[in-house]
């Protein structure tokens, strides 16, 4: 199938405001006779049903956490970019456009990034309007830092915690809707199909997570906002519901799957302590401006970290290897997190790791505590500090943080044209659960960025272009498409809580977790990609024979919310290793290991990747389709990522 | 280490529920509380029992599902939330109590989880600054004291977990208001519906069932944000002012 991205035509810098004027609008009294199903409520998900609602549609929010306010948005640390050049240090629309996309490894659109670009401004007076109490200078004008890789002070923060913040605020905005009578929240109900009539996306089947009612829900257009699916990993970043479940119903229904296989995996997180681990928690990449990594120069040294013979505090200077520093003089610490992962991992590799698994590197904060004193430090990092503290039990005022790489964004989603809708007509995506804006790596302060333009600024827009030329008629879940889908539903559940057999979902979750991370994970090659696949196959078929699920469909049962989740993971798993045996080059946090310099980086094949690769779901056990959006690139020159 | 465990089991809203004790062994320092219970469910399973049901998601202390009352205490002994409560805060051979939140406005649903919907209509009867998408002023048109952004965060730091209306003798949810209410009343965002809100929010909170606040200071003392009193007093102040000069006229 021909993939038609609608970028539109003009230079780069017109393409928005043009398409802006050229899409049609739907009249402000014929609003009110549209309904848009938004399911989701993080960043990009409240803020799109707050806007619609303010717009005038009729809006169904749903969520599977007890509340919208609990999105994992809400754990976002870092900041938020924007191209404001408040600073007065160089920046602008276009140098975080161009940023974006280098940092991307040129595997993104750049008409998608240019917008992106341009409405980050209107995001920040957005946030500021809404009370969102971003850091601030002694002057009361806002403060900026500088953040994982970019030359520019642009990213907007408060303290550790902006995602929460930000979410608070696009949360306020969707309780006002709520209040207004424009959006119908439904908390603790998970999408569990899409229906589609006459071949346009026209509702979805939802299961009330309380009482077990399969329902139907009808719209004139259904908007996916539903996140990445890094839990796949079973080890991750994401909060433990986050999950896959929606969007990969919508692409067994014929939505195309982009670029899967394109997965951040974050450097500095808090590594793994034993086997009990259920998650793994992100230490804000901010952290890597003022902390320096290292790790012993020789084994013998970081084996007596290891056994605690020996404190990283207390090997003299000459004996560390400050190894990004060495490597990568003109970025040190502030490499792009898949160059910082990669190398974290060369160095455990290599017997130098520093905790217990040996998997492990210090962050040494000494450094910046002298300079600038334990106050500033405090009062840039605190919360991140007292989290470490609670969680491992070091002080690391007092001693170097360890860190280690894990799973943490997905670049990778649902496929989606300019105006965000998929290849399926009303079917729209954003935020992390759509693929657009980020090629194969998303540099740090972005996400919350892409979130809220997806939401604020874009979709409001695009939206209205295809309601207009449909008709407003309310569609009646009466529709034989909806019985289908609910008894499938239906049939699907009751299989799974008829199976009994000797396995927990967890032990499944974890099999499939270990194959992905082996295989799939911050380096891939051939061999190995061919085996996780017939690994995953083998695990799938297991589960269906002897998953365990308790309880009945009738009642709260997080064991059958579980394993319907895990479902459809073990079949994602095997198309992002599909994805990744495909894509015989390294490209941002894709490392094939047969595609990297003599220096051991990455190496693009612009010649032979320069493609969206969207697979197409074919049926139960058959191989995806795969087919090509060509990328093309008229405003930046491609070139291999140097950080040197 | 081994722990000894009383957990509140009560199949839906209507059964009346009670303890009932397990063992777990092999209790490690570094697990976290939940992922100590994620070990008790397994073994549950395995043996043919229904696990406990618990609300959790983030498991990193900020989105605020977790909500166990633990030991008498709202997300355990230490000042932060269950989920990031670890094992090294107890001995081996405790014995450790599990209840859910206790309050009229948030009942159970089953086992540990709760109903906390109550929250979630007192911020839509006024949590916010309205402004619709678009058409607003340049973020730094509107300069704000450092420390009174400070302040702010401070009050808008609050995860909505339950944990002051859990602590509280009464079930208040004045901590949780008033935090709302002090952060937007700081800043100039705020300050066009400062009355009306603080208003509409105090009336939804006391419809909703929640108990009168006497000052003991137990909300703050188990906050796992620390939201301090001082948002219950700036309450009480703005809550007056808006009664004696309203604008709801």
């Amino acid at each position: 199938m021909k993939l038609d991205s609608k970028i539109p035509e003009g230079p780069l810098a017109e393409k928005w405001s043009k398409h802006k004027f050229n899409i049609k609008l739907v009249n402000p009294a014929n609003k009110r006779k549209y309904d848009i199903i938004v399911v989701g409520t993080g960043l990009a998900g409240a803020s799109a049903a707050a806007s619609f609602g303010e717009l005038g549609y009729n809006v169904k929010s749903f969520c599977f956490q007890d509340s919208p306010r609990r999105a994992h948005s809400i754990a976002a640390q870092g900041g938020i970019n924007a191209a404001k050049n408040y600073q007065n240090d160089g920046d602008s629309v276009y140098r975080l456009f161009y940023d974006t996309v280098k940092g991307g490894d040129y595997r993104s659109r750049e008409g998608n990034v240019h917008r992106l670009a341009e409405v980050s401004v209107d995001i920040i007076d957005q946030c500021v309007a809404q009370g969102v109490p971003f850091a601030r200078e002694y002057g009361g004008l806002l403060a900026n830092r500088s953040f994982g890789g970019a030359q520019v002070s642009r990213t907007f923060y408060a303290r550790g915690q902006t995602g929460q913040q930000l979410l608070l605020g696009a949360y306020s905005a969707l309780s006002r809707q709520v209040a207004n009578g424009k959006v119908k929240l439904y908390p603790r109900e998970e999408m569990l199909d899409l229906v589609m009539i006459d071949g346009e996306a026209h509702g979805i089947v939802t299961r009330n997570l309380l009482t077990g009612k399969i329902e139907s829900h009808s719209a004139h257009a259904v908007v996916l906002a539903t996140g990445g699916y890094g839990n796949v990993f079973y080890l991750s970043t994401n909060a433990m519901g986050s999950n896959v479940t929606a969007a990969w119903r919508a692409h067994k229904k014929g939505a195309f799957m982009a670029n899967p296989c394109y997965t951040q995996i974050h450097p500095t997180c808090i590594p793994v302590s034993g086997d009990h681990q259920s998650k793994l928690t992100l230490m804000s990449e901010s952290l890597r401006n003022d902390g320096r990594v290292w790790v012993p120069k020789s084994k013998e040294d970081a084996e007596k970290i290891r056994k605690g013979q020996l404190k990283g505090v207390d090997l003299p200077e000459d004996k560390r290897d400050y190894y990004l520093e060495r490597k990568y003089p003109s970025f040190g610490n502030l490499v792009p997190r898949d160059v910082a992962s990669r190398n974290a991992k060369e160095v455990c590799d290599d017997g130098r790791g520093v905790n217990k698994t040996g998997l492990a590197v210090f962050l040494d904060f000494a450094d910046a505590i002298k300079r600038d004193g334990e106050d500033l430090i405090k009062a840039k990092y605190g919360n991140l500090f007292d989290m470490y503290l609670q969680i491992t039990g070091e002080d690391p005022y007092k001693m170097p943080m360890k860190i280690y790489p894990a799973v943490h964004y997905t670049m990778g989603g649902l496929w989606v044209d300019y105006n965000l809708m998929t290849n399926v007509p009303g079917l729209y995506a954003i935020g992390e659960a759509n693929f657009s804006d980020h090629g194969a790596n998303r540099l740090g302060a972005s996400a919350l960025m892409q979130g809220l333009a997806d939401g604020y600024f874009v979709i409001p827009y695009t939206i209205g272009d295809y309601l207009a030329r449909i008709p407003s008629a309310k569609i009646s879940t009466d529709h034989e498409a909806f019985k289908t889908a609910e008894a499938e539903v239906k049939k699907r559940l009751d299989n799974l809580l008829s199976i009994n057999g000797s396995k927990t979902v967890d032990e499944f979750h974890k099999d499939l977790g270990h194959i992905m991370w082996e295989y799939c994970g911050m380096s891939r090659n051939e061999a190995g990609l061919k085996k996780a696949k017939v690994e995953i196959k083998k695990l799938r078929e297991e589960f269906w024979k002897n998953v365990k699920v308790l309880g009945t469909n009738d009642e709260l049962n997080q064991s059958l919310e579980k394993a319907n989740r895990v479902a459809d993971f073990l079949e994602l798993g095997e198309l992002m290793v599909d994805d990744a045996l495909n894509r015989s080059e390294s490209c941002g946090g894709h490392f094939r290991e047969e595609s990297q310099t003599e220096e051991g980086e990455a190496k693009r094949k612009d010649d032979e990747f320069s493609y969206v690769a969207a697979w197409e779901y074919n049926g139960v056990d058959k191989e995806e389709t795969l087919n090509k959006e060509d990328l093309v690139f008229e405003n930046v020159k491609l070139t291999q990522r140097s950080y040197k | 280490m081994k722990i000894k465990l009383k957990v509140w089991r009560q199949k839906n809203q209507q059964d009346k529920g009670g303890f009932k004790a397990y063992d777990v062994d092999d209790v490690s320092d570094d697990m976290s509380f939940l992922e100590m219970f994620d070990v008790l469910n397994e073994q549950l399973v395995k043996k043919n029992e229904d696990p406990i049901h618990f609300d959790h998601d983030c498991r990193e202390g900020i989105c605020g599902a977790c909500s166990m009352y633990i030991n008498g205490r709202p997300h355990g002994p230490e000042q932060t939330t269950t989920c990031q409560l670890h094992m090294r805060s107890f001995k081996d051979g405790d014995t450790i109590t599990v209840e859910p939140w206790r309050a009229k406005a948030f009942p159970v649903i089953k086992d540990l989880v709760v109903d906390r919907g109550a929250f979630d209509r007192i911020i839509q009867s006024g949590g916010y600054v309205s402004v619709n998408t678009g058409g607003v002023p340049d973020a730094n048109d509107i300069p704000i004291p450092k420390k009174i952004a400070d302040h702010a965060f401070d009050s808008a730091t609050c995860i909505g977990c339950g944990a002051c209306v859990a602590a509280c003798k009464n079930s208040s949810a004045m901590l949780f208001v008033s935090a709302k209410v002090s952060q937007l009343a700081m800043l100039p965002q705020g300050q066009v519906e400062r009355k009306t809100r603080a208003e509409n929010m105090v009336s939804q909170m006391d419809d909703e069932g929640f108990g009168s606040c006497s000052n003991t200071g137990a909300c703050e003392a188990e906050c796992p944000k620390g939201i301090s009193l001082e948002n219950i007093a700036r309450l009480n102040r703005e809550y007056l002012n808006a009664k004696v000069t309203s604008d709801n006229i």
